[in-house]
């Protein structure tokens, strides 16, 4: 699409003490040369609606704090080019299956609560070796890539907005909330499954996600929580059914002791801190 | 718990019925290509072809077998269904007797028919 | 604590069908509902009409009379769709929803190729299995329909 002029935003604006429901709002504002969705609410904010109230923080897209429902698909404002929508209206409003607290923000508490109930930590016997740490805990690159893609997660409620159960199920955990709990399953330091199976197995798990697959479309970091609980539905499965023994947590390896330097490596600098 | 074990037991069945009911279908609405089990130029739904099945005990296990995988996976996609349109704790419990209370008297009739109608075919 | 209730902004069911990127198989999956329903409302009917023949033939010929008009044709060819749709997605749901389709974790490098991407050829696949079991099931009807 070619640079237009001026690009006209429809924003979803809703204050809580006016007792009124949400309402749309046109304001129309200069383009400038690589604008996204956010440079042009802080203009507006700036130059035309000085109450506009939204989230974000880093403006690149690590924060996962601009979460909204741009021209109907869930995006990070921060990222959304306006070039890249293809059009001259802009339609702003909330992440959609989250209470709007004002204008643009919506109550992401469900969305972290339910996040913290799958236990999204590592787990392990060795209280004492987690805290006070002997050495480093073992994992082969292959073991690492089984939930490295699952932990890019941002946590930006994407994929809950764009999820058909979420929409209609306040119970359903969410695809954030599930990915997370097998990013920990599946991370090879972790001995946690038969605690976190305790919920799972139960109607906090999977069993209401049917793989419509737009939690994984939607997701702006390629995190894919579809595949993520797909393959907990599978491990809960073949639980179940005596398929499948979790593998022990990784050992600790201890640093070397014997250890001499070669000739040709120059001692490391001082430490500075 | 139970959540992990009624899906798994899901999807189980639906493999049951892939088989099951795919023969079904096969014989009752594929007849004119495969023509499987109807004697003669006999419809599916003529009483001489339902007959003939009845008095094979391969189809009345089928049939029974069939019955039990398919009102279990349908009434809990159904139960699914309800439950995802969020509705309250008590409305869930009443869902869940009268789902199971039904879905077992109905296999049950629909067991003693497929014995019954296997009793009568036998007669004839 | 904050005590905000915040206004009530869930998509309900109308989020079975829009509020993500619009992909295929948010309305396969919205197929796969309507079908399952409909057949399981076809079936709680079927199991009772169908176990007149436990009764004899005068039963059963008045069971099967009660549901031979034009209207009960076409409803059981549409059964028949339901069915040849959700049998061939049910199969790819088992292979996807059990990991096997859906590719190993990788690390994500935009753009991101997902699990989605991955089992697309298996969702076009199952369409054309529908699409051919429904189309035996067409020939069928018509050649009943011809007698």
């Amino acid at each position: 699409m070619t640079a237009p002029a001026t690009v006209t935003f429809r924003i979803r604006r809703y204050d809580p003490a006016t007792q009124q429901p949400p309402v749309w709002e046109d304001i129309t504002i200069p383009y400038t040369h690589g604008m996204t969705v956010l440079d042009g609410l802080r203009v507006i904010k700036e130059t035309r609606s000085a109450t506009l109230a939204w989230r974000s923080s880093c403006r690149m897209g690590v924060c996962g704090s601009c979460g909204m429902f741009i021209n109907g698909h869930p995006r990070l404002a921060c990222n959304t080019q306006i070039t890249e929508l293809g059009t001259q209206l802009v339609t702003v409003a909330p992440l959609p299956n989250f209470a709007i607290i004002r204008d643009l923000v919506p109550d992401l508490r469900p969305l972290f609560d339910k996040h913290a109930a799958l236990m999204p930590y590592i787990i392990r016997d060795d209280v004492q070796e987690m805290f006070e740490p002997t050495g480093e805990y073992f994992q082969t690159p292959h073991e690492l890539e089984q939930f490295l893609q699952f932990s890019y997660c941002i946590k930006c409620g994407c994929c809950g907005a764009a999820c058909p159960t979420v929409a209609t199920d306040p119970e359903y955990s969410g695809p954030m909330a599930l990915a997370q709990s097998h990013r920990y399953n599946a991370d090879s330091r972790d001995g946690g499954f038969a605690a976190r199976k305790q919920v799972l197995a139960t109607e906090k798990g999977p069993w209401k996600c049917h793989y419509a697959g737009e939690c994984s479309q939607a997701c702006p970091k390629g995190v894919d929580p579809a595949r993520a609980i797909q393959l907990m539905k599978r491990q809960l499965v073949f639980d179940y059914l005596k398929l499948y023994r979790q593998p022990c947590p990784s050992k600790v390896v201890a640093k070397p002791t014997e250890i001499t330097r070669r000739a040709d490596v120059p001692e490391a600098p001082a430490p500075t801190v | 718990m139970r959540d992990q074990r009624l899906w798994t037991w899901h999807v189980l069945a639906g493999l049951v019925i892939l088989v099951f009911l795919g023969l079904h279908m096969t014989i009752m609405h594929l007849d004119t290509i495969f023509g499987f089990f109807n004697p003669g130029d006999a419809k599916p739904i003529d009483w001489v072809s339902v007959v003939g099945r009845a008095r094979m005990g391969f189809f009345t296990v089928s049939y029974i077998v069939l019955l039990g995988a398919a009102l279990f996976h349908g009434l809990y996609g159904l139960r699914n269904i309800l439950f995802e349109l969020g509705p309250g704790r008590g409305v869930k419990s009443a869902l869940n007797v009268a789902l199971t209370v039904g879905g077992v008297g109905l296999f049950a009739f629909g067991a003693w028919a497929a014995w019954a109608a296997g009793a009568l075919a036998r007669t004839l | 604590m904050l005590d905000i209730k915040g206004h009530p902004n869930r998509l309900g069911v109308w989020g079975w069908l829009g509020g993500g990127k619009w992909g295929l198989e948010r309305y396969l999956y919205t197929l796969h509902r309507v079908t399952g329903l409909g057949l399981v409302v076809y079936f709680l009917l079927h199991i009772v009409v169908t176990s007149a023949r436990a009764f004899g033939p005068e039963a059963w010929a008045a069971s099967m009379g009660r549901v031979s008009g034009g209207v009960f044709v076409i409803g059981e060819f549409l059964v028949f769709a339901a069915f040849a749709f959700h049998a061939s997605n049910g199969v790819r749901l088992i292979l996807v929803e059990l990991g096997f389709a859906i590719g190993n974790p990788i690390e994500p490098v935009y753009p991101y190729r997902t699990s989605v991407h991955e089992q697309r050829p298996l969702a076009l696949g199952i369409l054309v299995l529908a699409a051919l079991v429904l189309a035996a099931g067409g020939y069928n009807f018509l050649a009943h329909l011809s007698h």
